[in-house]
């Protein structure tokens, strides 16, 4: 593990969240002193503009340029926003830091409250991360009982609370705009972009809202400098980025990295390589919003303008690993189902559009697919890109697009040759015995859950095509391997 | 000409409700808090729940119908004791939750979303719980069972099935 740097997780795991002497004893709330005693508004968005950091929720918008407009922008009321809505399947990375380190994002918050003028902090956290939710509002109330929040800061004529607010599952309310409206009450549905939520934002004053990994990077730049910071990562994307690695790897888990650390690195010297010493197919990143990124990418420094240049996104920052029994048009239909049922229906790309692209993705893996699917695919995906009207309808066909790109000829053989290589595709998969090899030991008749395969003892046996459920029991349990998937 | 809006009648009295909304600070954007507290006292929104928290935060009924049905979390049908969630998150996706999803609607004999008809069991399908290092997993009620495979099902029904007495 020496490969990783922690600066977003440096102190989970290492502190007790529920007690804030422990943060305390870590440095904790230095950086909030620094900022209100030491450093003027301007000095703070200035280091944090010099520091390179971009919004680690995955559009990658400079940190430093939010905080300056939602500071420049005049009004009596400002309010910063944190985003703990964190949707992405296979994203865990937010949960940690608010479970593990609940005080350095409260902390970054109150600094964003002092740069640009704001007094209100509201996190927006999914409700269905109860841990987190209790240790924030432990965090809260431990901090505002130091006098951390609340009135007169520290006696420095600053006032900033922090409070939360519950999601109710909606993945579109990671989008900015439909999280605003949501915590108004009301259906997560996002609006057009600009105006934009640093001039217009909660209850339509100006409001800063960032992810709670980007927050969690804050207080470590105030305290240390910007030219710290800058000391890792790449020129375009400074800094470290937590990945939350599952799939088929060896050592699943959250990584900390430095930007343009390798897709090799961090999945063989960090993930300990593929499970079962199987062959690696692709690695998924940017959750439904990315893009499946195979073997012959394994090398590419990974930063924000790399994993879009492959057809993917940096997202939050999940990535899923995938070997050769995973099949890439299942893998898109999966997401498409996900992104189908999540569009929030306020626009038309969106709504029908995401439902055509499942309806002929359900079409290619039930083996009634044309070629020209491919093409209609294509077509469409790119149309639903260029007119949707928020981040979730404009990256939604990148799981297609992606792997229409790398893996056409999988693609192919399922409108083709009515195959899935994978064998994953259970309406294009078939079993069969090969009377060369049965023994008639009876193993698969005995494990056959709808009771299809019949043969005498010491016969060859035979599977019944008509009630075969296709689930690939007997495959696995063949001791002869006798039996073959095609 | 405008219409007289026709009069709702409420049914029933909501303390819980009253009490909650009372006690915010901030009535602004209430709503949604109020749904979820809602909730978690009657385990679910039914229709004259629904009807009195228009009438308590003077909002129309539609909107809190729309609300109660863009969220995934609110639930607008009874459900059962035992709350079955397979998580469908990509990483418990790629690692065979499908296949205990499909085992508990064997085991259960009902379809996803379906409660059993003894009002015991609600089994749905969720979105990523964040615990992709325990793929796949499921969690009852509150419970989380990780590294799940469609073996393990009967185990975990019958878990639950014997705390019935317990409960009762």
């Amino acid at each position: 593990m020496t490969r990783q740097i922690r600066i977003a997780l440096r102190n989970c795991g290492v502190i007790d969240p529920e007690n804030i002497n422990d943060y305390i004893a870590t440095g904790g709330y230095d950086a909030l002193a620094k900022a209100i005693f030491s450093m003027s508004q301007d000095d703070v968005i200035d280091t944090m503009k010099k520091s390179g950091l971009r919004g680690r929720g995955g559009a990658g918008f400079p940190t430093g340029i939010k905080w300056e407009t939602a500071r420049k922008a005049k009004s009596d009321k400002k309010y910063v926003l944190c985003n703990a809505d964190e949707g992405d399947p296979g994203a865990f990375m937010d949960r940690s830091v608010l479970e593990g380190d609940p005080h350095c994002v409260l902390e970054a918050m109150a600094i964003c409250g002092y740069a640009i003028g704001a007094s209100e902090g509201i996190i927006y956290v999914r409700a269905e991360y109860p841990l987190a939710v209790k240790r924030l509002q432990i965090a809260i109330d431990q901090a505002k009982e130091l006098g951390l929040f609340g009135e007169n800061i520290l006696g420095s004529g600053f006032s900033f609370d922090i409070r939360l607010y519950f999601g109710a599952g909606a993945f579109v309310c990671g989008e900015e705009t439909s999280l605003m409206n949501s915590v108004q009450g009301g259906r997560g549905e996002p609006r057009l972009k600009p105006p934009f939520p640093a001039n217009v934002g909660l209850w339509d004053k100006p409001t800063n809202i960032n992810n709670v990994e980007t927050y969690a990077n804050v207080t470590q730049i105030v305290r240390n400098g910007w030219e710290w910071y800058r000391q890792f990562g790449t020129e375009k994307s400074a800094g470290t980025k937590v990945f939350a690695l599952a799939g088929k790897v060896n050592n699943v888990g959250l990584v900390e990295v430095p930007m343009g650390t390798t897709l090799r690195e961090i999945i063989y010297d960090i993930g300990g390589g593929i499970q079962h010493h199987k062959k690696f197919k692709s690695a998924q990143t940017g959750g439904p919003s990315g893009g499946c990124i195979p073997a012959e990418h394994l090398d590419t420094p990974i930063d924000y303008e790399s994993l879009i240049a492959l057809g993917s996104m940096m997202g939050s920052g999940g990535m899923i690993v995938m070997d050769e029994d995973d099949c890439m048009v299942g893998i898109a239909k999966f997401y498409l189902t996900f992104t189908a049922e999540e569009s929030c229906g306020k626009c038309t790309p969106c709504r029908i559009g995401n439902m055509r692209l499942l309806e002929i993705l359900t079409r290619i893996t039930e083996g009634d697919g044309t070629e020209d699917d491919l093409k209609k695919l294509e077509s469409l995906g790119q149309t639903i890109k260029d007119t949707a009207l928020c981040g979730l309808g404009q990256s939604s066909p990148n799981p297609i697009l992606s792997t229409l790109h790398y893996f056409y000829d999988e693609y192919m053989a399922h409108v083709d040759e009515k195959r899935c290589p994978s064998g994953t595709c259970t309406k294009l998969v078939g079993y069969k015995i090969l009377p060369e090899k049965c023994t008639g030991c009876t193993v698969c008749a005995r494990n056959c859950p709808v009771n299809c395969i019949s043969g005498e003892r010491k016969k060859t046996h035979v599977i019944d095509q008509k009630r075969c459920i296709k689930c690939g029991v007997c495959f696995s349990k063949c001791p002869f391997k006798a039996i073959i998937r095609g | 000409m405008a219409q007289e809006a026709a009069e709702v009648e409420i049914k029933g009295s909501y303390p819980e409700i009253d009490e909650y909304y009372e006690s915010m600070p901030d009535k602004n954007g209430a709503l949604i808090p109020v749904m979820h507290k809602a909730q978690q006292v009657y385990g679910w929104l039914s229709e004259d729940v629904q009807l009195y928290i228009s009438h308590l935060l003077g909002v129309p009924a539609s909107k809190v119908y729309g609300v109660a049905t863009f969220y995934s979390l609110f639930n607008l049908e009874r459900k059962g004791k035992f709350r079955v969630n397979v998580c469908l998150g990509t990483a418990c996706y790629v690692r065979g939750a499908e296949k205990v999803l499909a085992a508990f609607e064997n085991e259960l004999d009902i379809k996803n979303t379906e409660t059993t008809k003894d009002g015991l069991f609600t089994l749905s399908s969720i979105r990523c719980v964040g615990a992709c290092g325990l793929a796949p997993v499921v969690m009852v009620n509150d419970k989380v069972f990780g590294r799940v495979n469609p073996d393990d099902v009967k185990r975990i029904v019958d878990e639950f099935l014997s705390k019935v007495g317990d409960i009762a």
